[in-house]
């Protein structure tokens, strides 16, 4: 597969804000802003109702994906630590996607 | 707008699975027409792209979170069939990886994100009857359509969330799922995106829309002469 310069162009432009994604999580806490609406964790949820919502509480750890919270270690307080597991998870999940869009649509495009 | 595991009752998330599947075939159908092998690069390219602005979180000033999706620029550049199967994809790594987004609420997840709002997104680009000469109406157009799509998905999610408590709850009237009903939800979710998040949408949907109109406008599926309706 050939890339043209405007590809490359592009991709350059993907990593450079791969390195600038911790921002997303320096301008919240600057702003002092918490979670998304509706994406709070069960124990978020017990301060903010006093109870944990049955459904919540069944289905919400059934699954731990492997970085969770695009961070590797969650009880690491240092700034400069998160920011930089939250490069590593753009980039990571950045060349996952492209990739799997890569073999999926290697294999349903056949024509030029 | 990443429903996460236990927010959605099986009557819900069961649904919204059956509906995004079929959208998701059509869509690997539609995809294997409409885009040619050379141009398989851009559909990688614009699925990274939405994993990424998707961890651009903003604030709410003392508030909640949110964020930019970048299916609206993607479904103009490539066609909302194209932006199904590109954002889906980053949304299901997003989930599996990242535990962004629930397992059980990956078929909510795509469809709000992945089909509703790109085709949101395509059609109301459409509605400005783009024409490549006009520059400042394709600004326009592409930033309304970015923060109209963006405030509606998340208006959808409003609402898939804000029925939990009509479906589900404990005789005692304890939520099961999500307990905060549509009076909340909805205007929580439309009021952070429409002051703040949708904007970034639609000014990320125009900047880039305005760069490959000046650079490569024949990428540009919404322009092009046989993008069908």
């Amino acid at each position: 597969m050939k890339i043209t310069r405007f590809q490359k162009k592009i991709l350059i432009v993907l990593l450079v804000l791969c390195l600038m994604t911790p921002v997303g999580i320096l301008l919240p806490a600057y702003f002092n802003a918490g979670d998304a609406w509706g994406e709070w964790s069960a124990q978020t949820m017990k301060e903010m109702i006093g109870y944990v919502p049955a459904g919540l509480a069944k289905y919400s750890d059934e699954y731990i994906a492997p970085m969770s919270d695009y961070t590797v270690n969650k009880e690491d307080t240092s700034v400069v630590h998160q920011s930089g597991y939250y490069i590593v998870s753009g980039i990571l999940g950045a060349t996952l996607t492209y990739v799997a869009l890569l073999l999926i649509s290697g294999l349903i495009i056949r024509h030029e | 707008m990443h429903i996460p595991d236990g927010y959605l009752s099986p009557q819900t998330y069961i649904p919204l699975f059956g509906i995004f599947v079929p959208f998701a075939a059509v869509a690997v159908k539609k995809v294997k027409e409409e885009v040619s092998s050379r141009d398989i690069p851009y559909l990688g390219m614009a699925g990274a792209f939405s994993f990424i602005i998707m961890m651009f979180n903003l604030p709410v000033p003392g508030g909640t979170t949110g964020h930019a999706v970048g299916a609206a620029v993607i479904a103009i550049l490539l066609g909302p069939w194209a932006a199904t199967i590109a954002v889906s994809v980053a949304l299901i790594i997003q989930a599996l990886v990242f535990g962004d987004g629930g397992i059980t609420a990956i078929g909510a997840n795509c469809f709000n994100m992945a089909v509703f709002m790109p085709f949101t997104a395509y059609y109301i680009f459409k509605l400005f009857s783009v024409n490549p000469e006009r520059k400042t109406r394709s600004y326009f157009a592409s930033f309304f359509s970015g923060y109209v799509s963006l405030v509606l998905a998340a208006i959808l999610t409003a609402v898939e969330l804000g029925i939990q408590p009509l479906i589900a709850s404990t005789p005692n009237g304890k939520a099961l799922y999500c307990p905060y009903d549509l009076s909340v939800a909805v205007p929580a979710m439309a009021l952070g995106h429409m002051l703040i998040f949708g904007f970034f949408e639609g000014i990320i949907t125009a900047i880039i829309i305005s760069y490959v109109l000046k650079n490569e406008p024949d990428l540009i599926y919404a322009l092009r002469k046989e993008a069908r309706k």
